[in-house]
């Protein structure tokens, strides 16, 4: 791996019992994050804690510690019972409560009937499901998932999805999970560590997250389609702010400005799919705009329309409209109190 | 009309075009001609010399006759002592079992440490021993006499079994290095996390993985070793000679007349470890050689 810094300085703290999902591109850092708090990278410097001691130079084994796999990497020449019970049998626990644990892990997680298989003769999800319990086992302090459900198909990481919460809501132990799945991580964190070249944009819950994001990338990384910028000005007069650009002007005098907002600020105006409403009468609604349907994308609970608005593309969500065709001129307008305003030098939420 | 098609594709069409013929033809005459010299072997071999002496090397034997196996095993000279070559044979087990168990065992060893304990000599350290590969082995004769000389290890069984697992080293490391390195590497961070210390992951984890590239090295070493001629010479001592240099010894220890039944026997007896460790393990070799290359 030679010298490359990947993490240069990075604070974390997770609380005890919670559900922390580091969501980042691939290449931003998570995983080696979370390889160096497991013990199987080591760090250049810093230190890093679990449980109140200080584990930086610690051994994998003795950090109480139990970790998942993309890759299930569950050991091949040996059945799930073995594979579970490897680590006690290597502390040298004794058998009975060697039996006892991996009785309860394989209750939890369905595993009854597989004890006696090997994993080759094992489905995809129930090999995650054996490298979960191969960690609950272990009784760690800290679980760690190393991107767990990547390599399952859709349906199964829904379905994985869903129990992993249940084992989190049964079993309340810390979970530190990494993924590059903003579904993932919406669905199963208390909170959301968003990285980007090894530093974090945003640590928040998901819904402050996805509604107060700390920056661009934060806002465009989350949600599907993702949210639409638009840069322009800030115009400021008599106590009324307003957000004009070529394209689009919107009143955000509602908005919660951190700091004053100043005349002729360059801003960029974020708004998420949802949050532009579509009027059939084009009367009393202050800022509405006319653009054409480009395309739709029909999703089946709900339909994705994109505008073309004086050369500017805008997804949308097409709740409220019936029937729309493509090339129609629609009138719509945006949800000012629901925008995010970035700093463009920056890049940062003003 | 669907039907008819598809009842037509149903079978394969053979083909015997002229270029299939001509391959078949260029494949036979290949095997025959490599298979030759083991003919005239085997009938020489079972003729009594009589017959040998009419000079029909590629006649079959008219009175055959299993005394020159029995000669080659049990009373065949060399040099002085005339016990046959099953002296040599035992010899050559003697010495082949523990340089393959050993030999084999380092290598995984060396294997699994640079492919896994990713060390930052380690690239360095691999192509040293690689480069021994490449070294001629008659330059290091001379300085490996006079070193096991020196701890008087020279002329000894412990001393050949030795020889041969430092000359195996390179190949082993790299035949196992390389199927180690097709394992995925969160396979040993997950057997980390599991506590498990170095010498513990090699053998309860990495080896019982390691069984097709084992039978591999098995082969590799069992035939490398067995057909060693030069370095069981001067390293193993007189009473610890390979069957090679027997053989050699019986071939070249004549009285009297030169007994070209008995050499011939005495041939594809020491052949035949070898030739039977490939018949039985052919089929592993193919399957082990190429787990390696499309994910074990």
């Amino acid at each position: 791996m030679g010298n490359l810094e990947i993490i240069e300085a990075l604070n974390l703290e997770v609380i005890e019992g919670e559900f922390l999902v580091l969501l980042g591109p691939s290449g931003c850092g998570k995983s080696t994050l979370l390889h160096a708090i497991a013990g199987l990278i080591d760090v250049e410097d810093g230190e890093i804690e679990i449980a109140g001691q200080n584990v930086t130079w610690a051994d994998p084994k003795d950090r109480s510690i139990g970790m998942v796999f993309q890759s299930y990497a569950l050991y091949p020449t040996m059945t799930v019972e073995r594979n579970m019970s490897f680590g006690l049998r290597i502390s040298g626990t004794p058998r009975d409560e060697i039996n006892r644990r991996v009785k309860r892990a394989s209750e939890i997680l369905h595993l009854q009937e597989l004890l006696d298989r090997k994993p080759s003769q094992l489905s995809g999800g129930q090999r995650q499901r054996v490298a979960i319990g191969r960690a609950l086992v272990r009784e760690a302090a800290v679980f760690l998932f190393d991107e767990p459900l990547s390599n399952l198909d859709a349906k199964l990481r829904a379905e994985l999805r869903r129990e992993l919460k249940e084992l989190h809501k049964q079993i309340k132990s810390t979970m530190l999970y990494v993924t590059h799945d903003q579904i993932e991580a919406m669905t199963l964190a208390s909170r959301i560590a968003v990285m980007l070249d090894g530093h974090i944009q945003q640590i928040d819950t998901p819904s402050a997250i996805y509604s107060k994001p700390a920056n661009v990338f934060v806002a465009g990384f989350l949600g599907s389609p993702s949210m639409n910028f638009v840069e322009g000005n800030l115009e400021v007069s008599a106590g009324i702010v307003r957000f004009s650009s070529p394209s689009l002007g919107v009143d955000v005098s509602a908005y919660p400005f951190a700091a004053a907002p100043v005349q002729g600020h360059r801003v960029i105006l974020g708004f998420r799919p949802e949050h532009v409403q579509f009027f059939s009468d084009t009367t009393a609604v202050a800022d509405l705009h006319v653009a054409k349907i480009s395309l739709l994308e029909p999703m089946g609970s709900h339909m994705v329309i994109w505008l073309d608005h004086l050369g500017q593309r805008f997804s949308a969500n097409a709740s409220g409209v019936r029937d729309p065709v493509v090339d129609q001129a629609i009138s719509f307008a945006i949800d000012t109190g629901r925008v995010s305003l970035f700093d463009v030098a920056t890049q940062q939420r003003i | 009309m669907i039907a008819t098609v598809s009842r037509k594709q149903r079978k394969r069409p053979s083909r015997l075009t002229p270029a299939r013929v001509g391959t078949y033809v260029f494949l036979l005459s290949a095997a025959a001609f490599f298979l030759m010299p083991l003919y005239v072997m085997l009938v020489t071999s079972v003729k009594p010399m009589e017959e040998i002496r009419l000079g029909n090397i590629f006649a079959l034997p008219i009175h055959g006759t299993l005394g020159p196996w029995i000669s080659a095993w049990t009373s065949a000279c060399t040099g002085l002592h005339c016990e046959g070559i099953r002296v040599g044979f035992w010899n050559s087990v003697r010495i082949v079992v523990p340089s393959t168990v050993l030999s084999i065992f380092i290598g995984a060893l060396n294997g699994y440490a640079l492919a896994f304990w990713r060390n930052r000599a380690a690239g360095w350290m691999f192509g040293i021993l690689l480069l021994g590969a490449f070294v001629p082995y008659q330059i290091f004769i001379y300085p490996l006499v006079r070193t096991l000389a020196s701890v008087s290890l020279f002329g000894s069984l412990p001393g050949i079994v030795l020889i041969h697992t430092i000359f195996g080293m390179p190949i082993m490391t790299l035949l196992f290095r390389n199927y180690y390195a097709s394992i995925p590497l969160e396979l040993f961070k997950a057997a980390r996390i599991d506590g498990g210390g170095f010498m513990r992951i090699f053998v309860q984890l990495m080896l019982p993985m390691s069984v097709p590239i084992i039978i591999v090295a098995v082969i590799v070493q069992v035939t490398g070793i067995w057909n060693d001629f030069i370095l069981g010479l001067v390293f193993a001592g007189r009473e610890n000679l390979p069957m090679t240099v027997q053989l050699n010894n019986v071939i070249n220890t004549t009285t009297g007349e030169r007994l070209y039944n008995v050499n011939m026997a005495a041939t594809v007896l020491t052949s035949l470890v070898p030739l039977f460790v490939y018949f039985v393990s052919g089929r592993w070799f193919v399957r082990g050689i190429t787990a390696g290359a499309v994910k074990g």
